[in-house]
């Protein structure tokens, strides 16, 4: 395997190459989670977003999600990417992909995965509303900076 | 001297993503509670702390030379 399973990069992902990393003879499975950007959150209208990483880190805990899965659901294999940076409503955040011998395993670990992300990954998303801007703090949005709610900017 | 990482809100009230420090002999709690001083940093409850890319917790030390990371609840995805 000469391309890395775990990325944070700046450009577009590529759902083949994804696909690409995890097939192998004795997977019957391949499962692929693809997370786009959502224009409406509540009422609230997104224009855009802005993701940051602390990428060497996040690098590194996105291999500890593998390891994880590779405890939890032996012979599978794991590749994810996750963008940062400026993206647009429906481009594509994140991908993960997991081959397995059966399905069960890949539809599991692929929804373990994400969760994990959202949990350990030092990844942040801003907010960029119809109103103002928010870097949000926790994935159900009811953490959210500075004060719950949008910067209105004067 | 060690290297402090800010990301998200916390860069943006610090008006900086990175400092550099002159402490020595400090735990993750007490560096916590200078920086929140020093940066008028909000919500440092919510945040966690990673020395040299590993999660650490309030009473491990940080050393000369170490790069420390505020992690900020994070919402990738």
């Amino acid at each position: 395997m000469t391309e890395e399973l775990f990325q944070i990069t700046d450009k577009p992902i590529q759902l083949e190459q994804l696909v690409a990393k995890v097939e192998r003879p004795e997977a019957g499975a391949i499962t692929t989670f693809i997370g786009t950007v959502r224009e409406w959150t509540k009422g609230k209208r997104t224009i855009y977003l802005e993701y940051q990483a602390y990428k060497p880190m996040a690098v590194k805990m996105l291999a500890t999600i593998g390891e994880e899965i590779e405890a939890k659901w032996p012979n599978t294999q794991v590749a994810i990417t996750h963008r940062i940076g400026h993206l647009e409503i429906s481009d594509i955040a994140v991908i993960i992909a997991v081959s397995s011998p059966h399905r069960k395993a890949a539809y599991q670990a692929n929804e373990y995965a994400i969760e994990r992300i959202k949990e350990i990954v030092p990844i942040w998303k801003k907010e960029n509303w119809e109103d103002g801007e928010t870097w949000i703090g926790d994935q159900l949005e009811q953490v959210s900076y500075p004060e719950g709610k949008p910067q209105i900017k004067e | 001297m060690i290297t402090v990482l800010l990301f998200a809100q916390l860069q943006e009230e610090a008006g900086n993503g990175r400092l550099e420090l002159e402490l020595v002999d400090t735990t993750v709690k007490e560096l916590k509670e200078t920086l929140q001083r020093e940066y008028n940093l909000t919500k440092m409850d919510q945040v966690m702390v990673a020395i040299n890319e590993e999660y650490a917790l309030p009473d491990d030390r940080v050393k000369d030379g170490d790069i420390v990371a505020l992690i900020p609840p994070v919402s990738g995805g």
